[in-house]
This record gives C-alpha cells, sequence and structure tokens, in this order.
C-alpha cells in the first residue's frame, strides 16, 4: 500500500453561521493526482486554506506524512515541501519573473543552486523570454504560468492547485496539463477546477464537495454520470 | 553579471562620496553639514525598512531618541565614548527586535502597526519628559526631564578619553560614517535577506507560503532599522552635545517619512537626499520668520505626493534615464531600469 501523505479528520471551518467546511475526511496517497470539484461557495478553497495553514481549522485534525500539522503557520507547512497555489494570483508584482522563481528556489537551495534550479524552471515553463519582465505587466495566462512555476520550484511532494487552469488560453491548459503530469511523477497533486474537459484530461479519482461536506469521491466518469452529482454541480453549471 | 553590478555600485558610491565629502564643506559650514549627514542616516534607517521591507514605522524617532540617551547616559558614567557608541546601536536595536516580534508574531495589520509604533514613541516622550526630579538617574547620570542631558563625555579616539573628535574632524568622522552604513545597507539588500525582504513587501502571503517565517524576518529588519536609528542618535547627541526629550516627539518622526517620501521610496540615496535636502532647507528657514517654516515643509510634501508620488531621485534617474539612456542601449534599458528602482 501506497504511503498516506495527506489525511484530515473531521476537519470543519465555520465563519459565524456558515459551515464552510464540514468534517472532511480526507486521504490523499504519495504521487497521487486528485481532483476536487463542486459548485461555488462549496468549500473547496476553505478546505485547502485549512489545510496550508492560512486558516486554523475550528475543530478536526490534519496530517502530512503521518505528523499532525493541525494549527501550523503557512511557512512551517510550505517548509516541509508542500507547494500552495491560492485561488487568487499570488505573485510579486513588481519583481520579475526570474526574481519571483529565484526567491522560491532560495527557500530550499543556496544562492548558486538556485540560480540553477530557477533557470531550470524558467527553461521548462517556456519562460525565457519573459524572464526578466516584471510579473505586473504579464497577461494572465503567463502569470499562472510563472506562479506554477514557483511553487513546483522546490521540489515539493505535495502540491495544491485551486484553479491553476482558470481564464487561460486553450494551448496554457494543454502546457499545464504536461506540466502535472510531469510533476506526479515525484508529487502528490491536489487540483481545484470547474473545467470538466480539463478534469477528463488529468484525473482519474475525483472528490465532489457540496456544501462544505464531501459528496462522493470516485473515478471520474462514475463521478460525472452520477445523478446526484450532476443535479448539485453539473446541472447548475450547463 | 551581478559581481559587475556590485562592483559598480561600491564604486559609485565611493565617487559620489568623496565629491560630495569634498566639496560641500565649501559651500556649507562643516558644523551645520554634520548634522545633515546626521539626518541623512536617520532617513536611510526608516528607508531601509520602510522603502524595501514595506514595514511603515511611525516612531523611527524613538530609536533614534534611544540612541542619543543610551550614548549620553553612557558616556556620563563611562567617561568614555568607545562603549557607548557600541550601547547606542545595541539598546535600540533590542528594543525594536521586543516590540517587532510582539507586533509581527501578533499577526498586526498595518494600520495597527503603525499607531503602535507612535504610540510607543510618545510613551518614551512623556516618560522622559518626567524625570526631572533627582531620583530618576542610572549610575551617575541624572536623566533630567525636559531639560535633558547635558555635559557629557564628547566623542574620543578609542582608549583615549581626552583626544576629543570634534569640529570638522567630527564632520568627517560623521560622513565615513554614513558611508559605511550605506555600503552595508547596500550589501544587505543584494544578499538574499534582502531579496527576501523585498519578497516580502511586495506579497507576504506568496513569502510565507514558499516557506518564509515572514515574523521572523520582520523582526530582524525592523531591529537593523532601529540599529542605524540609533547611531545616527548617537551622532547627533554628539553634536548638540545635549539630549532632549523633544528627540522622541512625533514631530520629528514624521519629519522622517515625510524626508524618505520626498526623497524617493524604495530607493536607498532618495532618504539620505531628501532628509538632508530638507532639514537644510529648515535651518534656512529658521533664519527668516516671515514665513511658519512647518507650513513650509507641509506645502513640499503635499506639492511631491500630488506632483511627484516617487520622489525626487526616481524623478531625476527617469529625466536622466530619458535623455541620456535611450540612444546607447535599448535591450538593456529595462534590466537597469528595475535595478535603479530596487536599487537605486
Ligand atoms: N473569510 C470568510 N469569511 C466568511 N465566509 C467565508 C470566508 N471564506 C469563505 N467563506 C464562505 O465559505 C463558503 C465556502 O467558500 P469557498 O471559497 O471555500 O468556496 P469554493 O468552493 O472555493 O468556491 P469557488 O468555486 O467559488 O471558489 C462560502 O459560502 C463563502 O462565502
Ligand atoms: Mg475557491
Amino acid at each position: 500500500m501506497a504511503e498516506t501523505v495527506l489525511e484530515t479528520h473531521g476537519l470543519t471551518m465555520r465563519f459565524g453561521g456558515v459551515v464552510a467546511s464540514d468534517h472532511v475526511d480526507f486521504r490523499l496517497e504519495a504521487r497521487e493526482l486528485r481532483c476536487l470539484i463542486g459548485p461555488n461557495g462549496a468549500g473547496k478553497s476553505t478546505f485547502f486554506k485549512c489545510i496550508s495553514g492560512l486558516l486554523t481549522p475550528t475543530s478536526g485534525h490534519v496530517f502530512m506524512r503521518g505528523e499532525e500539522v493541525t494549527g501550523w503557520m503557512p511557512h512551517q507547512i510550505a517548509s516541509l515541501g508542500v507547494g500552495i497555489k491560492t485561488q487568487t494570483p499570488n505573485v510579486m508584482d513588481q519583481l520579475d519573473v526570474f526574481e519571483n522563481i529565484w526567491l522560491a528556489a532560495r527557500r530550499f537551495h543556496d544562492v548558486a543552486e538556485a540560480n540553477r534550479k530557477a533557470e531550470d524552471v524558467i527553461d521548462r515553463l517556456a519562460l525565457g523570454p519573459i524572464a526578466r519582465t516584471n510579473l505586473g505587466e504579464l497577461a494572465h495566462g503567463e502569470r499562472q504560468r510563472v506562479e506554477l512555476g514557483l511553487v513546483t520550484v522546490g521540489d515539493p511532494w505535495l502540491v495544491l492547485l485551486d484553479e491553476p487552469a482558470a481564464g487561460m488560453s486553450a494551448q496554457d491548459v494543454e502546457r499545464m496539463t504536461d506540466i502535472i503530469h510531469e510533476l506526479t511523477r515525484t508529487a502528490a497533486v491536489v487540483i481545484v477546477e470547474h473545467d470538466m474537459q480539463f478534469i477528463r484530461s488529468i484525473a482519474q479519482k475525483v472528490t465532489v464537495f457540496h456544501q462544505g461536506a464531501v459528496l462522493m469521491e470516485d473515478h471520474v466518469d462514475a463521478v460525472m454520470s452520477d445523478p446526484t452529482v450532476r443535479n448539485v454541480y453539473l446541472g447548475k453549471k450547463a | 553579471m551581478i559581481k559587475t553590478s556590485a562592483t559598480r555600485d561600491v564604486v559609485t558610491t565611493l565617487v559620489v562620496a568623496a565629491l560630495l565629502i569634498t566639496i560641500m564643506p565649501q559651500l556649507i559650514g562643516t558644523y551645520t553639514l554634520t548634522v545633515l549627514v546626521v539626518y541623512g542616516m536617520l532617513g536611510l534607517s526608516l528607508g531601509l525598512i520602510w522603502g524595501f521591507g514595506g514595514i511603515l514605522c511611525f516612531g523611527q524617532a524613538a530609536y533614534f531618541g534611544l540612541g542619543a540617551y543610551t550614548y549620553a547616559i553612557a558616556a556620563v558614567n563611562f567617561g568614555e565614548s568607545t562603549l557607548p557608541m557600541l550601547l547606542a546601536v545595541l539598546v535600540p536595536a533590542l528594543f525594536a527586535a521586543i516590540l517587532g516580534a510582539m507586533m509581527f508574531y501578533g499577526r498586526l495589520t498595518d494600520v495597527y502597526l503603525g499607531v503602535i509604533t507612535l504610540v510607543v514613541t510618545l510613551i518614551l516622550f512623556k516618560f522622559i519628559n518626567s524625570t526631572a526630579g533627582p531620583q530618576y538617574k542610572i549610575g551617575d547620570a541624572r536623566l533630567g526631564g525636559f531639560n535633558g542631558i547635558p555635559g557629557f563625555q564628547t566623542l574620543n579616539v578609542p582608549g583615549r578619553p581626552n583626544d576629543y573628535i570634534w569640529g570638522d574632524a567630527y564632520f568627517y568622522f560623521c560622513a565615513i560614517a554614513l558611508v559605511i552604513v550605506y555600503l552595508l545597507v547596500t550589501w544587505l539588500l543584494r544578499s538574499s535577506f534582502g531579496r527576501i525582504a523585498v519578497g516580502i513587501r511586495e506579497n507576504e502571503t506568496r513569502i510565507a507560503l514558499m516557506g518564509y517565517d515572514v515574523a521572523a524576518r520582520k523582526t530582524v529588519l525592523f531591529a537593523i532599522g532601529a540599529a542605524i536609528a540609533g547611531l545616527s542618535g548617537a551622532l547627533f547627541a554628539n553634536w548638540a552635545e545635549i539630549v532632549t526629550p523633544g528627540l522622541f516627539s512625533l514631530g520629528q518622526s514624521a519629519e522622517i517619512i515625510i524626508w524618505c517620501i520626498v526623497g524617493g521610496l524604495g530607493t536607498r540615496f532618495g532618504p539620505v537626499i531628501g532628509a538632508a535636502g530638507l532639514a537644510y532647507l529648515k535651518f534656512l528657514l529658521g533664519q527668516q520668520s516671515m514665513i511658519d517654516n512647518t507650513l513650509i515643509i507641509g506645502l513640499i510634501l503635499v506639492f511631491f505626493v500630488l506632483f511627484l508620488p516617487k520622489g525626487i531621485l526616481p524623478a531625476v534617474t527617469d529625466i536622466w534615464r530619458v535623455s541620456f539612456g535611450r540612444r546607447k542601449r535599448r535591450g538593456a534599458r529595462t534590466r537597469r531600469g528595475r535595478g535603479g528602482r530596487q536599487h537605486g
């Protein structure tokens, strides 16, 4: 049996009366690729934030590689080797592409190695021509790609991506698919997405969130043909 | 690339400094120049933590005053200036490290940070003001309340308490101290620590999600800024030969902020120039009584916020680049432009 890298028990997050995350039990194996889907407001981002330390859950537990990390700060979680992309872009607009990625690389390597790693990622993501352009001047798709670059440059073993393909061109999405596949050779990846076609092209196992709780968890085909899921999610979107 | 641009940076700094140190005494008396240099260093201290670390401190004067008082108190007690100078750097740094740790680990927002630094300055001001009685003394030094502390040992050659460094020599001492601090700041900003600090200024959440302990790094930077402010406070004490509670005043704190805005935030030289320029202007205005000088400083601030929001230095470098830079190397321009904004 493969190692469990991420596990939550009864993870609950309340905002006043709103239960944004409702007793979520979640388990992810090493190098697994999992998609989270669910209608707007289902609690997907809240779930991510509880795992990554951006929010402290009201109750419940989070374990990473067997260690309890509930209530840890974001930098402590990230230091374990967890790469996190939030739903809203989180990059440094006044700094250029190289500096953005270099800063991420520097966390886990000395200066020379960080230089090398950053160059490497820039090559792999085809960011060479814009390496010295500030993030603030880039198109949305390029910014997404840079953010993916800085999330992955530290060689994480767990990657959380909240809507990485949102607002991207078809070509960008295709490139993103390749990158994610490559990632899964060394890391477990959890992706929140709305784009069904994209999900089909990358994932096998899908977890459906609804009103903060896990509605079902199954192979992508089974999920898509499930009448309840169609009701709460697909029906709404169509 | 990095090596050569660092070398060029150091050479430029040394050449400009040498020119200024040679030329300025021909134009302005060294006594006045000395205090301009001291204020330049104070401006640099806030320029570092605010312009590069994104920490807006409304109480930078607190560290200036703390440095000056630490020096004065220690100098009275020791009768020699070397250890007091060191303490004047360490005490404010330690104070800032404790205050900073409480603020940054407490995850305070910028507004509260401003309020707290402001309140701390006020408390120090009130406290020092209320120490007129003879019971307020540290060792042999009486705090003296609003009268301050006069008559302490001023700067001497290390180990020789009777060889004072004063007059022109003291000006050169301060100028060289500023150059050294400036070069240290340059080195800091080029180091990984400095680059990460700029990252924190740009996006704290992202830097935390990369795995950096933002609170610890902000605390360290805050303490470094306080150390520089403390040093400038000690230099000021030596120049004025008296320390008074006015050093802690909110007016002083506000002026430091104005120096940074006018000179150019996010540059190293801007706050130095802003401080020296505005302090000199205030000195000139002080010699006439027609117009209230706080009014003029206020008008200058409004002018800059409205018309030159990036400050003098970025404006000058922009003009320079537009008039001389274009024809040369087009490709290299964006690169230098960036460097100018971050490291200028
Ligand atoms: N900081 C907050 N304060 C109060 N309510 C919040 C907060 N963050 C999220 N919520 C609420 O929690 C619920 C879940 O939000 P969340 O952002 O996790 O949904 P989501 O599944 O990511 O949706 P989307 O697909 O639109 O990104 C929503 O009802 C939202 O309004
Ligand atoms: Mg979301």
